[in-house]
């Protein structure tokens, strides 16, 4: 009954919910989730350079999308622009550029909408081992730099004072975002990935009242909608990108609920 | 006392930032079991000497030297992001995790435990700051740095938490940098005291501070006063609100 792309679709799915889960919690606490649009916009460029120079795409995502990370907080740095211009900038010129270099290519048959909005018929069972081993990495560096991090996050002078160097942790949970990315493009696609990114995290936002819960939530919907959203999209046929999304959303819709209930009380 | 009780030594520390220097020359020792407390008029500097003397800036004019790596820090303005749910629980082993027993009997100290399980964003501003105090002193730091750590709380929780300061700097012989505005009432508690204004503009015992010309001229004479009477009545604070000020006078 099961097909071998179906359950490959169902591992891949869980092995991403698991990463985007805490990762979207701090994405949302930082209110990073324009800047993790960036990354993920750098992607469809990664993907295009890893077919120009036949180069592993995974990593060549990963590469460009460090590299658009380094680009930002140099300009931050520089310019007097405000951090949401720049990230306008970098976002739609990284995508600019890639579809500029895409119509040179016109020689290579390449699916731009598998790209933008994922394509779960795609993924082959190295997809596989690359998301399972990339995200286990991901979450035992993640695990290592966690209470640093969430630390930085509540009060970066505090943290800093306290010995806790707050700047190298924040960089290396940049460069764990765009690891994020480059495992799950094929998967969720570069126009989405934001969105599993933090609805199932607003959603948890909407259940919890401490941040351990509010991880394991996150998980939770992000399992939910990973699972539902695959479900459907064999069923009916649809995106795999945006049905997973689109369960997201209900979910958090649902979330709301609970939240009018409580100011009820 | 010999020099390996130094916990922190400034030496002509300063910054020059935007053209303009935010402080400078500013030499400052802090010893184990004392309390050094910084005061002066708003812009005076006296937060940046803080941050100065915990290494938050890249770079500084002059010379630090810090001793210690058990430091708790209480910055003089926290805000909790409404996107992270944070019980005070949670915010207690922040940097550092602690024993139930240790977050208890910080907590019954400044006098919040029944707060354990609230979330940080309902509490009032004074109840805030006893929850930032409670989590510096948890730590059970070798140095603590006080910016202005009782503001928003009333009046005889203000005076119950300086002699709350005092006990713990003895109990737990660590070093204190406090900032104040409040100068009657932390002069009771502190050891010795660094006027600032851009840079330091007088030093002492508190009341060779609240004596000295400068500092006159910086507060006026009668705040001086106020000083030095406060100093000499301090019990009568206990019993009374902050109108005993004028009685005395």
């Amino acid at each position: 009954m099961l097909d071998d792309f179906i359950v490959r679709a169902i591992i891949a799915g869980i092995g991403i919910a698991l990463v985007t889960g805490p990762l979207g919690c701090f994405v949302v606490w930082r209110r990073l989730s324009f800047f993790g649009d960036t990354l993920a916009h750098s992607a469809l460029l990664g993907v295009l350079i890893s077919i120009t120079l036949d180069i592993n795409v995974s990593l060549t995502i990963f590469v460009v999308a460090s590299l658009v990370a380094i680009l930002l907080l140099r300009l931050e740095r520089t310019t007097n622009l405000a951090g949401d211009s720049l990230l306008g900038l970098i976002s739609h010129s990284s995508l600019a550029i890639g579809l500029v270099i895409l119509g040179f290519l016109s020689f290579i048959r390449f699916d731009v909408m598998g790209v933008l909005f994922g394509d779960i018929l795609s993924v082959n069972s190295n997809d596989l081992l690359v998301i399972w081993i990339g995200g286990a990495l991901i979450l035992v560096v993640l695990s290592y730099i966690w209470k640093p991090l969430f630390a930085s996050t509540v009060n970066y002078e505090l943290a800093e004072a306290e010995g806790m160097k707050p700047e190298r942790v924040n960089a290396i949970f940049t460069i764990l975002l765009a690891a994020l990315i480059a495992i799950s493009i094929k998967m969720i696609g570069v126009l989405l990935i934001t969105g599993l990114l933090i609805i199932p995290t607003a959603m948890a936002r909407n259940l919890s009242d401490n941040p351990r819960q509010m991880v394991i939530l996150s998980i939770i919907g992000g399992l939910l909608s990973v699972l539902i959203g695959l479900y459907a999209s064999f069923e009916i046929n649809t995106s795999s990108g945006p049905s997973i999304v689109v369960v997201a959303l209900i979910l958090f819709i649902l979330s709301l609920m609970r939240i009018r209930k409580k100011n009820y009380e | 006392m010999n020099d390996s009780e130094t916990l922190i030594r400034l030496t002509n520390a300063g910054i020059f930032k935007n053209k303009k220097w935010l402080v400078r020359n500013v030499d400052l020792e802090i010893k184990r079991g004392q309390i050094v407390t910084l005061i002066g008029p708003n812009g005076s500097g006296k937060t940046t000497t803080a941050k100065i003397a915990l290494g938050l800036y890249k770079t500084i004019s002059g010379r630090v030297e810090r001793n210690t790596t058990k430091i708790s820090y209480v910055p003089q303005k926290v805000s909790i992001d409404w996107t992270l749910p944070l019980r005070v629980a949670d915010f207690m082993v922040l940097t550092q995790n602690l024993k139930v027993d240790d977050i208890d009997s910080a907590l019954n100290l400044t006098g919040v435990q029944h707060l354990k399980d609230s979330n940080l964003r309902d509490l009032s501003g004074g109840e805030f700051q006893r929850v930032l105090l409670a989590r510096a002193i948890a730590k059970k730091p070798e140095l603590l740095v006080l910016d202005e750590p009782v503001q928003g709380v009333d009046f005889t929780g203000e005076v119950a938490l300086y002699s709350l300061i005092k006990t713990i700097s003895e109990n737990l012989n660590c070093g204190i940098l406090l900032i104040s505005h409040d100068l009657h009432v932390v002069m009771s508690a502190t050891d010795y005291v660094v006027c600032l204004n851009g840079h330091v503009c007088c030093c002492g015992t508190p009341r060779d501070v609240a004596e000295s010309n400068p500092y006159k001229q910086l507060f006026g004479e009668k705040s001086a006063k106020l000083l030095s009477i406060y100093e000499h009545n301090h019990d009568h604070i206990h019993s009374s609100d902050g109108n005993i000020i004028k009685e005395v006078e």
